[in-house]
Parts: C-alpha cells; sequence; structure tokens
C-alpha cells in the first residue's frame, strides 16, 4: 500500500486526535487527576475570596427583569408532610434553626415576614450557563443567625431541604462569610407574590454572589456546623456530591 | 533576527540559510497554548452543551430570544469527539476549564510581560505605517492568495497578515477570552462591576467568549494551512528547535 503524504497526515491528526481523547478520559477517570484539577480550581476560592471582600453584588431595576423567570432543580416535593403544609398556606410550617447556636430557634413564616426586611432585584446564575433577573424579598440570614447566637466553633451554615432529588435530600452549605453579607436573604417573596413551589416554597436561600446550585430551595431546618464532613457525601452539599461540582460556586 | 547567528556568517542571508527564528520564550508559550487551548476548547464545547443557546444583554434563559441555537435544550449540541471528557459530565468540563484558565492566564502574563519588556514584540508584530496602507495589504492578500510567500531575506520577518494575526491573538482574542470568562463569575462580577459592563451584561459576556473562541479555531485552521503551505517539517522544527531554514525563490538552486 503506498502511504501518500496526505494519507499520513490524515492518519497522523486521526491518530493523535484519538490519543488525546482517549488520554484525556483516562485522565478524567483517574481520581488523582480529578483531585489535582480540583485542586487548582480551588485557587478560584482562595483568589475570589481576596478580590471581593463584601462588595454587593449589582442590584437591578424593575425594567431589567426576566418577563419569565426559570424554575430548574425540584420543581415538585413529593413528601407528603411538605405537600400537606403546602396545602395549609404553611401556616405550619416552621424553621428550625439548630446545632451549633446557643438558641435553637422554630420560626414561622409569620416570625420570618415581620422581621426587618430586604428586597434586591439580583441576576440569578446557573451553572449551566443561563442568567434570569428577578425580585426577592426576605429576612436577611444574618439577623435569623444573630437571634439564635453562634457557638464559638460553627464555621458552616447547612440549609436542609423538603425535597429530595435521586432518592436523596437536598442540602446546601455556605460559610460565615456568605451568610453574613447584607444581601444574603430567606427569601418568602418573589416578583412580588409569595414564593410559588417551583421557585422553592415557602423560602429558599439567595446567596447573590454565587452560582444558581447555592440557592437552596423548600428550606426546613438550617444547621449550624463545625465541618461538612460526615454529612452525607461530605462535599457540603447534592450537587457537590453527586456531580462533583465545586463547593465554591462564584465562578 | 541576528544576521550573525546562521551558518554563512554576517551577510544578508539568503535562500537555504539556516536561521534562527523563535525565541525560547515563544517557542515555550506557543506549545502551552497549543495544548492549554485545545483543553480549553473541548471542555469549553462541554459546557455549552448544558445550555446550548446564547444571548445579548443581561439575562438569558429558555424563555427568552436567542442569537444562537446550537441544539434544542434536549439535544447535545457538540458530540463526544469534540468534548472533554467524552461523556456529558458538565462538572468535569468545569473543573478541566477553569484548572487550565489559571495557565492560559499566568502563561499569557508572562509572555506578554518579557515581550514588551525585551521589545521582542514590537520588533516583530509592530505593523509599519507603510504595512498599513490598503495598498500593502491587498497586495499581500493576493500573493497568499496565490499562495506566493516570501523567500530569502524578506521571510525574515513577519508580513503585514501574520502580523495582524499574531497580534490580534495576542492583543484581542486571548484578553477577550479571558476578561469574557471572568465576567461570566457571580463573584468577580460584585467586585468588579465595569468587567461585565465592558460587555454589556453576563449573557453578552458568554456570547463574546464563544464568538473569541470561534475566531481562535478560525485562526488555527488557517494556522494549520498556512503550516502545512509553507513547509510543515521547517515550520514545526523552527518552532521546536527555533532554526528556520529561510526558503529559496523559485528559481534558486537548492
Amino acid at each position: 500500500m503506498i502511504v501518500t503524504r496526505r494519507h499520513a497526515l490524515r492518519l497522523g491528526a486521526a491518530g493523535a486526535g484519538g490519543l488525546l481523547l482517549s488520554g484525556c478520559d483516562a485522565l478524567n477517570d483517574s481520581a488523582t487527576f480529578k483531585h489535582g484539577l480540583a485542586g487548582v480550581g480551588r485557587l478560584h476560592e482562595v483568589a475570589q475570596r481576596a478580590i471581593i471582600g463584601d462588595s454587593l453584588a449589582r442590584e437591578f431595576t424593575e425594567a431589567d427583569m426576566s418577563p419569565v423567570f426559570k424554575a430548574n432543580g425540584s420543581l415538585r416535593v413529593a413528601d407528603p408532610a411538605y405537600r400537606a403544609l403546602l396545602e395549609g398556606g404553611f401556616a405550619q410550617w416552621t424553621l428550625r434553626v439548630d446545632g451549633l447556636v446557643h438558641r435553637p430557634l422554630d420560626l414561622p413564616l409569620s416570625a420570618l415576614q415581620a422581621m426587618p426586611q430586604r428586597t434586591q432585584i439580583t441576576r440569578h446564575d446557573c451553572v449551566e450557563g443561563w442568567s434570569a433577573i428577578g425580585k426577592w424579598q426576605g429576612p436577611q440570614l444574618g439577623a435569623i443567625l444573630a437571634a439564635a447566637g453562634l457557638l464559638p466553633n460553627a464555621r458552616f451554615v447547612v440549609f436542609h431541604c423538603a425535597d429530595k432529588l435521586e432518592g436523596k435530600p437536598f442540602y446546601e452549605s455556605i460559610d460565615l462569610i456568605e451568610a453574613f453579607h447584607p444581601q444574603t436573604i430567606l427569601a418568602w417573596r418573589m416578583n412580588d407574590a409569595p414564593l410559588t413551589e417551583p421557585h422553592g416554597a415557602p423560602i429558599r436561600l439567595r446567596v447573590e454572589r454565587q452560582l444558581g446550585y447555592k440557592q437552596a430551595k423548600f428550606i426546613m431546618r438550617i444547621e449550624l456546623r463545625e465541618s461538612l464532613a460526615g454529612l452525607y457525601g461530605g462535599q457540603g452539599g447534592f450537587w457537590e456530591d453527586n456531580r462533583g461540582y465545586q463547593w465554591w460556586a462564584g465562578i | 533576527m541576528s544576521l550573525d547567528s546562521g551558518p554563512s556568517g554576517p551577510r544578508e542571508p539568503v535562500g537555504g540559510d539556516l536561521v534562527r527564528r523563535h525565541a525560547l520564550a515563544t517557542r515555550l508559550w506557543h506549545w502551552t497554548n497549543a495544548i492549554t487551548i485545545l483543553v480549553m476548547l473541548m471542555s469549553g464545547l462541554m459546557i455549552l452543551n448544558a445550555h446550548p443557546r446564547l444571548y445579548w444583554g443581561h439575562y438569558g434563559s429558555d424563555h427568552d430570544a436567542a442569537w444562537l441555537v446550537l441544539a434544542d435544550m434536549d439535544d447535545i449540541a457538540f458530540p463526544g469527539w469534540m468534548t472533554i471528557p467524552t461523556d456529558y459530565s458538565l462538572a468535569d468540563a468545569r473543573l478541566w476549564h477553569f484548572a487550565f484558565a489559571w495557565v492560559l492566564v499566568l502563561a499569557f502574563t508572562a509572555y506578554l510581560i518579557w515581550g514588551l519588556v525585551r521589545g521582542h514584540i514590537a520588533r516583530r508584530l509592530h505593523i509599519t505605517r507603510i504595512e498599513w496602507s490598503p495598498r500593502h495589504i491587498l497586495h499581500d492578500i493576493v500573493e497568499h492568495a496565490k499562495l506566493k510567500f516570501p523567500t530569502g531575506a524578506a521571510a525574515l520577518d513577519y508580513n503585514v497578515l501574520q502580523k495582524l494575526a499574531y497580534g490580534g491573538v495576542l492583543f484581542v482574542l486571548i484578553p477577550a477570552l479571558i476578561a469574557s470568562g471572568l465576567a461570566m463569575s457571580p463573584a468577580l462580577d460584585a467586585a468588579w462591576p465595569w468587567l461585565v459592563d465592558l460587555f454589556g451584561g453576563r449573557q453578552s459576556a458568554r456570547s463574546v467568549h464563544f464568538i473569541a473562541a470561534m475566531a481562535l479555531v478560525l485562526f488555527f485552521l488557517v494556522h494549520m494551512a498556512m503550516v502545512l503551505l509553507a513547509g510543515p517539517v521547517n515550520e514545526v522544527r523552527s518552532m521546536l528547535t527555533g532554526w528556520y531554514r529561510l526558503p529559496r525563490d523559485k528559481g534558486e538552486a537548492p
């Protein structure tokens, strides 16, 4: 068989491409390599923490809002207890705040609504790439945490949610810096109406300098912890445990 | 370009002479980029698979008007052979993309500082007033279209099309990719609102990121074609070792 230069080039290109692809897949399957990639990725957290300080996410005007705000993740909660609360307009619902706190709290929706409110029109950025701008209202998370009083070893705020994905309870977590950020609120109102089920009724977290997968919906309980190890998969959230998304969701 | 570095002494080099063509820094940066940009392109296409629609402005999702729809929401826009990893994984693609982003940014910054401080970039990429003239550019385009490339001493320096292409990558495409990539970070947008304003919104930044990446692909394809036409062995050797054999005129004896 006569191998022309064009043939050789084409073979070479295909070979190099195939090698590269299978090589990348082999690396992608290697726990050590992926650990290394994630380690480099952690630099983003360090760098972004140093850069962002206590800066505020941009707040928009009503004219800037998305005509339709896309709902994502769990759109319906199957749990019968949740459905009963939903039917009753969440009159029987309380938010449990416990873990490393001086005073565990059980806050009804009316108590959250009676607290000083923050209203903000912000951009929601999904990890998938899309963005939507909506209006959120609720008490600041920092005020609730202050009411409960944190123990000195509390370092993470964990949100336990009513929904399950793939049969697993949904949860998320943030650190105390984001928790006490002034724009971090427990929103019970969205676009001037009570939060609907697809958007996380009765309350969802708004942590405005992070991606959408951090904005936990259907929150039932807030737990203060020293470490995320030992909780479900140990990575600090459903998506972190089950998809490998990074815990730092600033990028 | 040092004329005395060739084996033929300090005379005007002619076709067939072996000359020093690429500085070590340029060669290192070139091959770092070759790997980094390929990884970032392939992992980037996987990230785009997660939402294969592009918008202008601050927001954009399924319900909004997209200027580019690469696939229906339930379909995969880019097949496995184009992406890292091969099988759908937004999380893994993000790991690759963001880890290699550090390599891209650090290598780019180091090369830019070296090139500007040493005057290398000014020497090799500065486009003179004569070269900027439309007649000169048109002449070079016609010569390229006829596949007539400079020979002998004329091949020592980049022609205006090369300067525009390399300068465009160095000063436009890579900075645009880095800036628009950073502008997609919600954390950095809080710290540096001017960055996202530069693009007119996060979804605009995402669109610019894609357009700049496609422009880089176009550069890569033309670059490959030119290397093949100009003599791939000589070209690749010069980018590996630094030594380049000046092309001869058609009439010149070998």
